[in-house]
């Protein structure tokens, strides 16, 4: 910006950096990030919404590191310089969600380690904290942190809800008495591939919405 | 033996890389365009695989599990460094990355100019450090399971991408809906194979 003037915090600019990612500019369906986890863990809404959170705050946290430090960081080495503040933030979340909620931890598995080459945040690094000051890349990191993780619970809910009948542990076709006239869980939701298939059908449906989003060939 | 032919079948096969848990999607989706580019990254993955998964084998059992140290003399008998496992794996991964790039390009000039590029995209592959992950997990008990593991992993994600691009390439010539163009035609095609690949489940030699 030209202008010597003291931007407000909660700025037009600002608020922009934030809505964009949520759909136009989606790390999942458009920008093609993070897939890996995005998939594994969406068999049901606890563990996707830790993991959305887990993500959120790594991204967001370390944007504002790495923007903080982006004109000490020698041009060469910034791939290791970075994937050290992203490993440090992941080993920080992994160890809390040890300590306060051990069971969503073992559902993660190996997932909350694989958050440190999910490209989600290797990605923003690189493309908007490299070349920013720290308050936008904050909101940069909590933009894509909440795009990434309501593509996470779009699938996660359909997931559960079609797969065990049940939506965050409730069992809502239990009690709406489906069971009763002949209706039964489809086995195949909670497997793999309908993940795939899921996120699939989001990007079909995003894209039909918004043309300007599809790819010409 | 059999044993060992076991943890390699699995690996190829039931517990696939990509059509199991997803790991090395992005450049999975970003590479799977044409068969050649598609074989070079897989081969690269494969080599990287095979060297990276052994060799964080040594450094779990002998640098960071609890009393792992104790070569070091008595005072080390209980140090748990456990913790910083990611910070290893991912800094074993980017030095290991980096002195296969540098020996492939002493050696087989050839080689590194079809897999040059592809090299330094892997260090930040989720599908290395996920196998080095599953590999701790697992508890995989000696180095040849480590490495036999390594190896079918890298070979599954190989069958993988290179089947995928085959059939993205013949996806040129069919009539696709404009908003399933390009990306979300991949998926739903990834899921279908998916569902074909969960055909192996169960098998056991």
């Amino acid at each position: 910006m030209s202008t010597k003037e003291k931007e407000p915090l909660f700025s037009a600019k600002n608020l922009r950096i934030f809505t964009a990612p949520l759909s136009k500019e989606n790390p999942i369906t458009v920008q093609v990030l993070g897939i890996c986890s995005a998939l594994a863990i969406t068999v049901k809404l606890k563990p996707a919404l830790v993991m959305a959170l887990s993500v959120t705050i790594v991204v967001a946290v370390s944007n504002v590191v790495v923007a903080a430090m982006r004109k000490l960081i020698p041009e060469r080495i910034r791939i290791i310089v970075q994937l050290v503040v992203i490993a440090t933030m992941v080993i920080l979340v992994d160890q809390s969600l040890k300590a306060f909620a051990f069971d969503v931890s073992k559902q993660l598995s190996v997932f909350v380690g694989l958050i440190i080459t999910n490209c989600i945040i290797m990605g923003r690094l690189e493309a908007f904290a490299m070349a920013n000051k720290p308050w936008p890349s904050f909101i940069d990191g909590l933009g894509n942190g909440a795009g990434y993780g309501i593509i996470l619970i779009i699938v996660a809910f359909f997931r559960e809800l079609l797969g065990s009948g049940t939506v965050y542990g409730y069992p809502v076709m239990t009690k709406l008495g489906f069971y009763s006239t002949g209706y039964h869980n489809n086995g195949l939701m909670i497997l793999p591939p309908m993940a795939l298939i899921t996120v699939g059908i989001i990007i079909w449906v995003q894209r039909s919405r918004n043309k300007s989003l599809i790819e010409k060939k | 033996m059999e044993h060992l032919l076991n943890i390699f079948v699995k690996s190829i096969f039931i517990d696939n890389m990509v059509f199991a848990f997803f790991l090395g999607m992005c450049s999975f989706l970003a590479v799977s365009k044409t068969v050649k580019t598609s074989i070079g990254l897989g081969i690269a993955v494969v080599f990287v695989l095979l060297i990276t998964t052994p060799v964080n084998f040594l450094v779990e059992h002998y640098i960071l599990n609890k009393g792992a140290l104790s070569w070091l003399g008595k005072g080390f008998a209980d140090v748990d460094l456990s913790f910083l496992t990611f910070m290893v794996f991912i800094a074993v991964i980017a030095a290991m990355v980096q002195l296969v790039e540098m020996i492939v390009e002493k050696f087989s000039q050839s080689l590194y100019n079809s897999l040059g590029i592809f090299l330094p995209l892997i260090a930040v592959n989720c599908a290395i450090l996920g196998a080095s992950l599953f590999m701790q997990e697992r508890e995989y008990q000696t180095l040849g399971e480590a490495t036999v593991f390594g190896l079918g992993s890298g070979i599954g994600w190989m069958l993988a991408i290179v089947s995928v691009a085959a059939i993205r390439e013949k996806l040129a010539y069919s009539n696709v809906p404009d908003p399933l163009k390009g990306l979300g035609i991949t998926f739903i095609l990834t899921g279908l194979m998916a569902i074909a690949f969960m055909g192996f489940m169960g098998i056991k030699l």
